[in-house]
């Protein structure tokens, strides 16, 4: 590095590059992307037009429209590449379209094709594990090594995924397009799902449970706000928008000023976000009024009903249950049937909690730490200590939070 | 797939092994993680370690015999223990050592073990 390149960036220009980067990077690149069918290529071609940014900017100015420059300046890196044949043959004629479209527009704006790169990401011939990851990378910008870190994989092998789902996108020529109505919803739950796969899960109805989040919530409740404002007349996108804005509303009510873990039960109404939880209720009655119910508008409504003793003081367990009833009739995935057994242990007796719990098959839960928690918590209330201890201890073991395993072995010792 | 999973103990967390106050948490955590691994099928085998003063260190050089207490490595992290993991892959390896006690205040490290020379 020469001494040019490590003196400070002026104030203006690294702010232009910056802002640049935040509001645009995913809007530049899906357009480009479109256009060259070819998420790598068009990376490499938004990559070099930042660095030329960087280069320019300090000299010339910042443009009066940075936006337009390094759309022309990405747009040219990937007629170079093409010249040089590296970007499919079937490219070529869009990248001649670009270039029209950039010069009509005078680089005015252009259209948000963010839409079409989600559909992209997560089409089904991706492999679901890379879907959450590309999205992230490509519509958010995040980089390659902290999305690894966030999924629990080596950067090596997240590397590789996102490679080999972009050779596929370009190899496979999947389409850069929103659904036609009729797959619409269908293609969608891909989307949504990948996007919830960002944000691990919420679920804190379960005293010690820990949900594993991956430190991008507000990355994911980005996404699904996006996808929110970009298909308005989805109700699940507004379901999975609730969902997450509900469990995020109730983040500084999880911990007491020790930064011991807090249960829902327990935990002081006053901590949680109004502001969070009256943006859920919006999205959600929005949601509700379109008349097509769907997973995520369940699990939303389910923290809804939690939201309410904030207002009620006290929890409808016999309406959660319910609408756990319907979760597991629609997606009997694990969380779920042990949700619905906390539910009804609630609403009824701890003994028909545990006798659901029971019918889980084992190998389901073997490394499942939410059902060993419900599990304690119901055989300590049946007055069963040791098989509760022995319960509380596989939790904790099964735990990644140090504030949660704290609460589980506390619970065996006390 | 085996890895062998090497656990970097903080200064601090080793401490509590002795310590009246936070000997009880500390040994909890680490039955209940090994209960887990145990009950979920993963564990292969493993030990915890005695402290690194413990250690006797044994060097043959040109011949030469050489034996020494130690070693007495300056580090802010020890080789507090590890365990032989049979799992599907490196994803899951990672999700395990995710949740180990030692994780928030020290390092795991995840290595593949290798397998026998063939022919053997």
């Amino acid at each position: 590095m020469n001494e040019d390149a490590r003196r400070p960036l002026p104030l203006d220009v690294a702010e232009a590059a910056d802002r640049a980067a935040r509001v645009s990077y995913g809007r530049l690149l899906a357009y480009l992307s479109a256009r060259a069918r070819d998420v790598a290529k068009a990376e490499d071609a938004l990559a070099d037009a930042f660095q030329a940014a960087l280069k320019s900017w300090p000299v010339a100015g910042v443009p009066d429209n940075p936006e337009a420059w390094l759309l022309t300046a990405a747009r040219r890196n990937l007629d170079h590449a093409a010249r040089h044949g590296k970007v499919r043959a079937a490219a070529a004629p869009a990248l001649a379209w670009l270039q029209d479209e950039i010069a009509a527009r005078g680089g005015d704006g252009f259209p948000d094709e963010r839409l079409k790169l989600l559909f992209v990401c997560a089409h089904p011939a991706i492999d679901p594990a890379a879907r959450a990851p590309l999205m992230l990378q490509t519509v958010l910008g995040l980089d390659a090594a902290r999305i690894a870190s966030a999924f629990l994989v080596s950067p090596a092998a997240m590397g590789q995924r996102l490679v080999r789902a972009k050779t596929k996108i370009r190899d496979a020529g999947l389409r850069f397009a929103v659904p036609e109505s009729d797959e619409l919803a269908d293609r969608l739950e891909f989307v949504l799902d990948a996007i919830y796969a960002a944000y691990g899960s919420g679920w804190d109805a379960i005293a010690g449970a820990d949900p594993r989040q991956r430190g991008l919530t507000e990355e994911a409740i980005w996404l699904a706000r996006l996808v929110v404002g970009l298909l308005p007349n989805e109700p699940e996108a507004r379901g999975l928008l609730a969902l997450m804005l509900y469990c995020e509303s109730r983040k500084a009510a999880r911990r007491d000023a020790d930064g011991r873990f807090v249960p829902l039960a327990e935990q002081d109404i006053g901590l949680w976000s109004r502001d969070m939880i009256g943006e859920a209720e919006a999205a959600l009655r929005a949601a509700a009024g379109m008349g097509r119910l769907g997973r995520y508008q369940l699990e939303a409504a389910i923290q809804s009903a939690h939201a309410q003793r904030g207002l009620i003081g006290r929890t409808p367990w016999h309406g959660i249950a319910t609408l756990y009833e319907g979760l597991v009739r629609l997606s009997p995935t694990v969380g779920a049937l042990v949700g619905r057994a906390a539910a009804v242990a609630e609403a009824e007796d701890a003994a028909k909690g545990l006798a659901l719990l029971a019918d889980i098959p084992a190998a389901a839960v073997a490394d499942y730490q939410p059902y060993w928690a419900l599990s304690g918590h119901l055989l300590l209330k049946l007055d069963r200590s040791a098989e509760a201890a022995d319960s509380f201890r596989r939790a904790a073991g099964l735990s990644e939070d140090p504030a949660v395993r704290a609460f589980l072995l506390e619970k065996i010792f006390s | 797939m085996q890895y062998a999973m090497f656990i970097y103990e903080s200064a601090a967390d080793l401490a509590k092994r002795n310590d009246p106050q936070a000997a009880d948490s500390y040994w909890g955590s680490w039955s209940s993680y090994i209960k887990a691994l145990s009950e979920a099928g993963v564990m292969v085998g493993g030990n915890g370690l005695q402290p690194y003063q413990t250690g006797t260190t044994l060097r043959l050089q040109n011949g030469k015999r050489h034996v020494q207490d130690g070693p007495y490595a300056d580090s802010k992290e020890q080789l507090g223990g590890y365990f032989i993991l049979e799992v599907a892959d490196l994803d899951a390896a990672l999700d395990w050592a995710a949740r180990c006690p030692a994780a928030p205040n020290g390092a795991i490290e995840l290595r593949p073990v290798l397998p026998p020379p063939s022919g053997l």
